[in-house]
């Protein structure tokens, strides 16, 4: 499996450190259902067979976050863009 | 159906080996059941073998998508031990051990269970402590175990490298009564003997919906059509989210490939099961004689069934590193199954979350050993509607209470358990 770093180009998976869903986002500490929200956040997965949103770390790279969005039936990977700004290669 | 025996092996022989019958039915599902087990696997058909032996609930079946034991029961590297550490595991895991050593006369069937005994390496004096801990934790709940120093395990394992300048090699915690089963027949022996209890074990039938009035399950709609049933168990290891979807619900699991090996034949050399933890290698040698090893999940969300190289080459480098003859041998086959990793690393045998629902899942890369406890005790929890004392800990509801069982201590990572 390799990744298409929008910094690096093409490289294998073995670079990068892997977080998992991308999905999951930080709730609010001060809402009422803090810790409901919070439970899922940490725990409850959707865990989907098919396209999903992951967060990979470029570690022996570029140490950029990227969001990759990649097929967990067949590991083929269709868009890859940094986290943080949503930047695509070019 | 008779049994298997000396006497039934010679009856045969005299008569051309035409009086074999097949071993189960290959059942059409009945419009109605008692008890639906979900997954043709060991789990599920252990767990309909004791309902129907232990609790006397015969009117059970067992759907299965493909054809039995064609999942992780058969992607498996057939180590069957009870060396956990935490009290909410390592009674359990006992359980399956004692289980383990009945087994072939309860299901009247060869399993070829093997107790040929596992070494988990140690390096330092720390983890030498560690080890130590958990072996007086192992003895705390029923289990033996032996803390062997540098001497005894060259005794056992000289090709091992004991010079290693990263992993000098300084002893090993021991567990003789581990070992190594044979993992279709552990199948195959469940499903025969369930078969003859009454339970009819339904393939090729993938269940691809549930039948709902109101919050309850009542149900499944298949392939082969809908069934109804008392009671729904799930035992679909890394599918678990596939079905628990349909149901809206979002589980605290991920599922996950992992990749194992195995070389050409050799004469006897491995004595048992050897573990190179911090090298991420574990190997032993199956009864055909090739040497059959694996290491780390591949890390990264899959439902592929397969893994990639980058896991291959750390799984080669942990064998060289620790075993250096490995290099001379060739690989003959690798596989891959579908884990289903959770968020503590540990299982979940519970009811519900909704009525007339039970769940079995989160095995992570370990539920090989835990097939006949863990069918004993879903078995128990579907029967009497709550957990029997060996899986009370196994709960869903443990994320949200906070009693977690992370025998790593790596926290709500599951690619790292």
């Amino acid at each position: 499996m390799r990744i298409t770093c929008p910094y690096c180009g093409a490289r294998s998976s073995h670079e990068f450190a892997y977080l998992g869903d991308a999905a999951p986002t930080r709730p609010d500490p001060s809402a009422p259902d803090a810790a409901e929200a919070f439970h899922a956040y940490v725990y409850e997965r959707d865990n989907p067979a098919g396209p999903m949103d992951e967060l990979w770390y470029h570690s022996a790279g570029c140490r950029r976050w990227l969001k990759v969005t990649r097929d967990t039936r067949t590991h083929a990977i269709t868009a890859v863009a940094f986290a943080g700004t949503g930047e695509a290669a070019r | 159906m008779s049994r298997y025996s000396v006497l039934s092996l010679i009856a045969n022989a005299l008569t051309g080996q035409t009086g074999w019958k097949p071993a189960w039915r290959d059942a059409t599902p009945k419009p109605a059941y008692d008890v639906i087990i979900v997954g043709g696997g060991g789990h599920g058909l252990a767990t309909a073998y004791y309902l129907a032996n232990e609790h006397g609930i015969r009117n059970v079946a067992v759907l299965e998508k493909a054809h039995i034991g064609s999942g992780n029961a058969g992607r498996n590297t057939t180590i069957i031990r009870s060396n956990y550490l935490l009290p909410g595991n390592e009674p359990f895991y006992e359980w399956s051990m004692k289980l383990w050593e009945g087994l072939e006369q309860d299901l009247n069937y060869n399993a070829m269970v093997s107790q040929r005994g596992i070494i988990n390496l140690f390096h330092s004096d720390g983890q030498r402590d560690a080890y130590a801990r958990r072996g007086n934790a192992m003895r705390l709940a029923g289990a033996d175990c032996e803390l062997l120093d540098r001497a005894q395990v060259k005794a056992l394992c000289p090709f091992l490298d004991f010079d290693n300048s990263r992993f000098p090699i300084k002893g090993g915690l021991m567990q003789a009564r581990a070992g190594t089963a044979r993992h279709d027949a552990v199948v195959w022996g469940y499903a025969r003997a369930a078969d003859r209890l009454g339970v009819d074990i339904v393939q090729n039938c993938e269940v691809t919906g549930f039948i709902r009035e109101g919050d309850a399950v009542v149900g499944v709609e298949t392939t082969r059509g809908a069934i109804r049933a008392g009671k729904v168990g799930l035992a679909v290891a890394g599918s678990t989210s596939r079905l628990t979807r349909l149901l809206d619900l979002r589980l605290p699991i991920e599922s996950h490939a992992l990749q194992a090996f195995v070389s050409e034949g050799l004469k006897p050399l491995v004595p048992g099961v050897i573990t190179f933890g911090m090298g991420h290698f574990y190997v032993s040698q199956s009864d055909k004689g090739g040497l059959v090893f694996g290491g780390d999940i591949e890390g990264y969300n899959s439902y592929a069934q397969r893994g990639n190289l980058p896991v291959v080459e750390d799984v080669a480098e942990g064998g060289m590193a620790v075993m250096p003859l490995i290099g001379r041998l060739r690989m003959l086959r690798a596989w891959g199954g579908l884990v289903d990793m959770s968020m503590d690393g540990s299982p979940i045998i519970d009811v519900g979350p909704l009525p007339g629902l039970y769940l079995n899942t989160a095995w992570n890369y370990g539920g090989f050993k835990a097939t006949p406890a863990s069918g004993w005790c879903f078995a128990h929890t579907i029967a009497k509607d709550a957990a029997h004392a060996f899986n009370a800990a196994f709960r869903l509801d443990r994320f949200r209470s906070g009693h977690i069982i992370d025998e790593k201590g790596v926290g709500a990572q599951p690619n790292l358990h």
